[in-house]
């Protein structure tokens, strides 16, 4: 179990390296941050001081290198349009949307489970067919329309939800939280709504077809035949064997829900990182893109881990020794 | 049950206390799509964030809605001789912090300003020496005759000395390592006073109690909020949770206009969209090995401007919210001239003609470089426009990016890269001389006009004239002066001028009554409340 997580964490640690050579790479051939810090009518010697100052004159690899040194400190430097430190921003911005991703996620997992085990389970009756049906749309529209169309029927003509915005805040210590208020709760639901809505979906469907294929099994038939009730065989057995893919897809899932929120948090103004990576996108601000994205894979190679010794706990056939269950010959 | 329907009661009385509390004050919630860039009145030269500095922030004078200047933090000036004003200053003025304002305060500004690393050096470029006469009267030496002074200085706004230093703030810190107290909070005289400000969440002020002026704006409190997203802005301003915002994307002037309490309120702004030719190579670059720039023939621009129907596009693309244009300026800045803004007709026939006596009766390749993401409808605009240009027989190719590659690629930093491009052009202090110095003059020595006349057009005279009006102190002659050079740029075909840039508002009725400004920003003092 040692050797797996230090392989993981060795595999990690070039994947993140890859990340983040290319992530610095690529935005650093994105257009000339100078001509947005400043005016247009700001003359050429002053721009090249700027770019002095700033670091932009020196070569690629000691500009990396740089970054490197600095990114391990937790230092990304600078924003150029906020004129603020980046880890700042980010820890700013990161309670917004975990607050957001995780609202989604809870969404995901706990309306998409009893579902999909619904629909697995009376796959015939109507209410499963609406079901069914309704998800189709939720794999098929885009986010952003789904943004527009709530925003269009519950704030502009029902107008009882916010179109934008995080609403009243709270700080706890660094963490800014909207669920200690009224405003800062409804501000969340429809935001959470557009991110689950594809998760919860995907959830629902992929237990369903698991379900299906269970409950097929003979290990089912034979709890079946022993008079166990159906709430355990459904549950106890039927369920709890279907996990092992589903966690796979709601972890994977999970980190492009905070990945990914950057549509959402676009359309409804949420103050979170996905915003602050938009805009730094429109204005090339180097600094934010870098340290966003190097933030997001480190996220995914969390979660992968976090997956993957989940699986320990959920499939015994993982927890015994390998080599033993081989029956490898002894000499 | 009993308890969870007294709960529900509660709460419901709490939530209308909340809401009537609401409705007495009057909350001004404005939104646009960029947030301001910071606080500090030394930096970020950018229209929406100097409207918010001078919300909270005043200058020597001050530049009210339609045009004309006021008196702000000086009550009167003359001018001694043509370098030397003299500023009476306003008396038993203090800062929101308390502290009182005098002419320390002023020259503490002027010596802050004229650092390096202040991007709004611009507005005190022309002064020698600021001395003080007694506490409430200054003198201004400028290095030579300038025309612009005032204008200039209604952007330079007044900080307080004690309040600036005691807060490290003496030294201006520009673009990446602004994270310096005083862009993050403001202490001005100004009519409203910083509450709360959150970077790209909000920025709440309220109104100065203590301020010289009339509050006739009513506001009690104005909240401001940047909405990336046009559609979700749209929503917010029809929801009732905005009151007004800008810009109003044009297909949706028609659905805004007809909701019950919503108005929406056209104008034209300051800002000239025109296109650019490559003036200077001997080669152009869609022709290689041809060793001919086309575009350096008068005719070959004539016709190009011949084959645009501006009308076209006002009406489809700009849906009949933009104002064609035949000037490098707009009727807002100094020195437009009415009868002179006529533009030479659309005829595909003479174009063609023209291309004919040129020696290219079949077209040449030309490439048109475009913003898509800065200037309203911009992509837009340049397909219409190379559609335009093949009908006339030239093969023409879009090349449209976001800004920052497009500056990259046309501008001095892309070495110029471009055989057209499109590009828009505010003068901040509304005055010709800026463009003609900036778009209109390119000269190595002085450096003027290599950042931003990207075609490197040059003409002696033109350059003579501007020279001379950046000190003629009489109107009427630098009136003159401007109207001759702006005949010879127009004659000469140095740019297409195709029209003022839009700016749409969307008002709820909330808002009596609102002042459009030029510079696409917005006034607090503009705004009258219900």
């Amino acid at each position: 179990m040692i050797a797996f997580i230090l392989r993981r964490l060795m595999q990690a640690v070039v994947v993140m390296l890859t990340v983040a050579l290319i992530s610095f790479a690529l935005f650093n051939f994105a257009g000339d941050p100078i001509n947005n810090m400043v005016g247009q009518d700001v003359s050429l010697a002053d721009r090249e001081r700027l770019r002095e100052a700033l670091g932009l004159n020196q070569p690629f690899w000691v500009q990396f290198g740089i970054f490197l040194q600095n990114a391990l400190q937790g230092d990304f430097g600078l924003s150029y349009r906020l004129g603020r430190p980046v880890e700042d921003l980010i820890v700013e911005r990161l309670p917004a949307t975990l607050e957001l991703s995780l609202t989604a996620a809870a969404l995901a997992v706990f309306i998409g489970i009893p579902l999909g085990v619904y629909t697995g389970l009376y796959r015939d009756t109507w209410l499963s067919r609406v079901f069914l049906t309704a998800s189709l749309a939720g794999v098929s529209l885009p986010t952003f329309l789904i943004g527009i169309l709530l925003i269009l029927i519950f704030s502009v003509e029902l107008n009882v939800l916010p179109s934008f915005g995080r609403g009243e805040t709270v700080e706890i210590g660094w963490w800014t939280t909207g669920f200690a208020t009224w405003s800062g709760i409804k501000a969340l639901i429809l935001p959470s709504i557009t991110l689950c809505l594809f998760q919860l979906t995907l959830i629902m469907r992929l237990v369903r077809a698991e379900m299906m294929e269970v409950l097929r099994t003979d290990y089912i038939k034979f709890a079946r035949a022993r008079g166990l009730p159906d709430r355990k065989v459904h549950f106890g057995h039927a369920l709890k064997n279907t996990l092992v893919p589903v966690i796979t897809v709601i972890g994977l899932q999970f980190g492009s829900i905070v990945a990914f929120a950057i549509i959402t948090e676009t359309v409804f103004q949420w103050p979170g990182m996905g915003l602050l990576f938009i805009q730094a996108v429109n204005f090339v601000d180097i600094p934010i893109l870098a340290a966003y994205l190097v933030l997001i894979a480190l996220f995914f190679v969390v979660i992968n881990l976090v997956v993957d010794l989940l699986y320990y706990f959920v499939d015994p056939r993982l927890r015994v020794d390998r080599t033993a269950a081989g029956g490898e010959a002894t000499p | 049950m009993t308890k969870r329907i007294a709960l529900f009661a509660l709460s419901a009385t709490i939530a209308m206390g909340v809401a009537m509390a609401a409705a007495e004050a009057k909350p001004f919630r404005y939104s646009t799509a960029q947030d301001i860039l910071g606080l500090d009145p030394a930096i970020n030269n950018h229209g929406p964030t100097n409207a918010m500095k001078s919300n909270v922030y005043e200058a020597l004078v001050y530049r009210s809605a339609p045009g004309p200047l006021e008196p702000g933090l000086a009550t009167e000036w003359q001018q001694v001789s043509p370098t030397l004003w003299k500023f009476n200053l306003r008396r038993g003025v203090k800062f929101h912090g308390g502290q009182d304002f005098d002419a320390d305060d002023v020259i503490f500004t002027w010596k802050r300003l004229s650092q390096q690393t202040a991007e709004m050096q611009y507005t005190i470029r022309s002064i020698k020496d600021v001395r003080k006469v007694d506490s409430h009267t200054i003198e201004i030496e400028t290095t030579g005759p300038d025309p612009t002074l005032l204008a200039n200085l209604a952007y330079a706004f007044i900080m307080d000395e004690g309040w600036t230093t005691q807060n490290g703030g003496e030294r201006v810190v520009a673009g990446a390592q602004a994270s310096t107290f005083v862009n993050l909070n403001a202490n001005g005289t100004g009519p409203f006073r910083v509450v709360e400000r959150v970077p790209d969440t909000r920025t709440v002020v309220e109104p100065n109690p203590n301020w010289w002026g009339k509050h006739e704006h009513g506001i009690t409190r104005a909240t401001f909020t940047p909405i990336a997203n046009p559609a979700t802005r749209v929503a917010a301003l029809l929801s009732g949770e905005l009151d007004m915002m800008y810009h109003v994307p044009l297909q949706d002037i028609d659905r805004i206009g007809q909701t019950q309490g919503i108005r929406v309120m056209p104008g034209g702004t300051a800002r000239v969209i025109f296109l650019g030719f490559d003036h200077r190579r001997d080669e152009m670059l869609d022709m290689p090995g041809t060793g001919k720039n086309p575009l350096k023939d008068l005719r070959v621009r004539q016709a190009l401007y011949q084959a645009i129907n501006i009308e076209a596009i006002r009406r489809t693309t700009m849906r009949n919210s933009s104002t064609p244009s035949a000037l490098m300026i707009a009727p807002s800045v100094e020195g437009f001239a009415a009868d002179q803004n006529v533009r030479a007709p659309f005829d595909q026939a003479a174009a063609r003609r023209l291309l004919a006596e040129a020696g290219y009766p079949n077209g040449f390749p030309l490439t048109l470089n475009c913003p898509n993401n800065r200037y309203v409808n911009d992509e837009a605009i340049c397909q219409n426009v190379v559609t335009m240009f093949t009908q006339v027989g030239i093969q023409a190719r879009l090349n449209a990016m976001p800004m920052p590659q497009h500056v990259n690629t046309a501008g001095p930093t892309g070495g110029y890269n471009s055989s057209m491009y499109m590009l828009g052009w505010t003068p901040a202090t509304l005055d010709a001389a800026n463009p003609l110095g900036e778009l209109l003059t390119f000269n190595e020595q002085t450096r003027l006009g290599l950042a931003n006349n990207w075609g490197r057009y040059s003409n002696p005279r033109v350059e003579a004239l501007t020279q001379q009006i950046l000190v003629e102190p009489d109107t009427t002659k630098r009136r003159a002066l401007i109207r001759e050079a702006m005949t010879i740029v127009r004659d000469d075909v140095a740019y297409i001028p195709l029209h003022l840039e839009p700016q749409v508002f969307g008002i709820r009725d909330t808002v009596a009554d609102y002042q459009l400004r030029a510079l696409e920003d917005v006034d607090l003092r503009s705004v009258k409340m219900r």
